[in-house]
């Protein structure tokens, strides 16, 4: 049949977007953070993220099988968790509490919820966090090879000097993806060309965070700290990956930057008032909580939106007196 | 089924105060870290609910309507007080365990809900079997979580070490606040699968005749019904019928509906 008699309601002109697309971008985008890690950490990495990625893609295939929905595993958004994950964990953790939080970001966060597009938070980071207070001492143990010292993050806070270079490559302690940042920052422009992200989320945060450290950091515009606190953590793949992530940040421009800015006091106040020296995960993770409210606060007006003045609000008044009356 | 035993049976299975009415979940999710803890818990807590439905049900008929709720406060603070005190000089570990918890078992709902709705209305020996029932379904609802928590979170099961820490970690999340949120749901959840496959086999469980819902713990007549379904049919098709947009409502319809109102609401203050 040709074209032209192929009828369809609207839109007609339609995007080449899909779901497994826009995840495979995003996988595209964390390939060299992954690489660099594997290269990184050496083998223990890559089994990790194995792992993570299996019991993720595996968890969603049964739930779905158990409850009977339609499979989901095609939409490729539980591979992408599971690398998330596996980037957000160090490569000492034993692989099978790598598998429980797979299991914990899908079938809790995810699936329980109604799947992808209804979780309330990160999958990921849930699970990070969740692994985070389930297995405290292994999830902090970042000693492995040659790095045996504290991340850089901690060594900070402890008063020691760190090597701003180093952090830049990615040559220091920490989780499998978020130590480089280079390769994060050349994942986050693959990403932004791409049309996937825009600035606003991550710009507004770091922007805010960097202003927060600098009034509360207790070392004022130090070059060095200010460095060390943006490179030396999760943020930079917080900000670029993870805050970014449809599902769970606002829709509206105005409640993206509201959002971003939440996230740098967020994060400013755990680290610096907190009794951990990482505070991105909760930062988001809470941050997460609020989008419904900071969409609901930043609505834009439609076009030719009659704004709330006396008179509206006096029909309103009278309708409502009338519907009371019905009722009664 | 012998009107004692269906009393039991409604207290642990169909109307569990834990998995089904979700009452008293404030000691449930707060002292549930061990199984000791929720056994503890639930026995006092058993104690204090058999006491209260008997004095309460024995002086059903002199509490003036008016002062009914401070008169069941006096007497319940009375016996949480004797409980306490006694726990405190035989099991002093188990009373510093548990802590503000024992005094608070005084506003547990469950006991003032079974007052309201129970022994308030019914003779001795029936209310003395409901606070067993109810109580011991509590009991086991607290022990159930408390070992799943403690098995979890410390490898444990009433203090002894089941899992050796030679090879398992211990979830620790398991034994803080979010584990219990978590243990409470997964039980919940296995409850109602429990109670469906019960229903299908030809057991009513989830509605008991004359039910309107067939859930208790949102439903408009619970205060007057409390699970057994002892409110008339004409009662429920009254309600019904008034239910129902277009019908025109008698007199005596409007009065019957006016009642449970004003006894719903009743309930509902008591359970804050």
């Amino acid at each position: 049949m040709s074209e032209l008699f192929h009828v369809s309601s609207a839109p007609h002109v339609r995007a080449k977007d899909t779901t497994e697309r826009i995840m495979l971008y995003v996988l595209l985008a964390l390939m060299p953070t992954t690489v660099f890690g594997i290269f990184n950490f050496g083998y223990r990495a890559l089994i990790l993220i194995l792992v993570t990625i299996a019991s993720c893609v595996v968890s969603e295939w049964v739930y779905d099988k158990i409850v009977h929905k339609k499979n989901t595993v095609g939409d490729l958004s539980a591979v992408v968790t599971g690398l998330l994950l596996a980037l957000n964990l160090p490569a000492t953790l034993p692989w099978w509490e790598a598998a429980i939080g797979g299991v914990f970001a899908i079938i809790v966060v995810k699936m329980l919820f109604g799947g992808l597009g209804q979780n309330f938070m990160n999958p990921a980071l849930g699970a990070r966090c969740f692994l985070l207070i389930a297995f405290a001492a292994d999830m902090t143990n970042y000693s492995i090879d040659s790095y045996t010292g504290a991340t850089p993050l901690a060594a900070i806070r402890a008063g020691e000097t760190v090597n701003a270079m180093d952090m830049l490559i990615g040559r220091t302690a920490g989780t499998i993806g978020e130590t480089s940042t280079l390769c994060i920052v050349l994942g986050a422009i693959i990403l932004i060309m791409l049309g996937v992200i825009t600035l606003r989320i991550p710009g507004t945060y770091i922007l805010t965070f960097v202003l927060f450290m600098a009034i509360f950091g207790g070392h004022g515009l130090d070059y060095q700290y200010l460095v060390a606190e943006l490179c030396g953590g999760g943020l930079m793949l917080g900000a670029f990956f993870m805050a970014t992530d449809y599902v769970t940040s606002p829709i509206t421009p105005r409640g993206q930057i509201l959002y971003g800015i939440c996230l740098g006091i967020l994060t400013g106040l755990f680290r610096v008032f907190g009794a951990n020296a990482e505070g991105v995960s909760f930062a988001i993770i809470l941050s997460n909580l609020l989008v419904p409210m900071l969409e609901k606060i930043t609505v834009p007006s439609a076009f030719g939106q009659v704004k709330e003045c006396k008179i509206t609000e006096q029909i309103k008044k009278i309708r409502k007196g009338k519907e009371d009356k019905k009722d009664e | 089924m012998n009107k004692y035993a269906e009393r039991l049976y409604n207290g642990i299975i169909k109307e569990n105060p834990t998995f089904v009415l979700m009452l008293g979940m404030c000691p449930t999710l707060a002292v549930t870290t061990g199984a000791m803890n929720g056994l503890g818990m639930g026995l006092s807590t058993t104690v204090v609910l058999i006491l209260s439905n008997l004095f309460i049900s024995a002086f059903r008929k002199v509490i003036p309507n008016g002062v009914r709720m401070p008169a069941y406060i006096v007497i319940v603070a009375s016996l949480v007080t004797m409980v306490e005190f006694i726990m405190k000089a035989y099991t002093p570990d188990l009373a510093n365990q548990l802590g503000v918890y024992i005094p608070l078992i005084v506003v547990n709902c469950i006991i003032l809900g079974r007052a309201e709705s129970y022994a308030s209305k019914n003779t001795l020996l029936p209310s003395i079997f409901d606070g067993i029932g109810m109580g011991l379904g509590f009991t086991i609802g607290l022990t159930c979580i408390g070992i799943v928590r403690e098995l979890l979170g410390a490898g444990q099961i009433f203090g002894h070490q089941v899992l050796s820490l030679q090879w398992f970690t211990p979830i620790t999340i398991f034994v803080m606040a979010p584990g219990a949120f978590l243990v409470l749901a997964v039980l919940v959840a296995v409850m109602n699968i429990i109670r469906d496959k019960m229903e299908r086999k030809g057991k009513p469980l989830a509605k008991p005749s004359g039910c309107l819902t067939g859930d208790c713990a949102s439903c408009v007549q619970s205060g007057v019904c409390s699970g057994k379904g002892s409110v008339t049919d004409e009662a429920t098709k009254a309600v019904q019928k008034a239910k129902k947009p277009g019908t025109k409502k008698s007199a005596a319809e409007k009065s019957e509906e006016e009642k449970m109102e004003a006894e719903n609401s009743a309930t509902e203050k008591k359970e804050d």
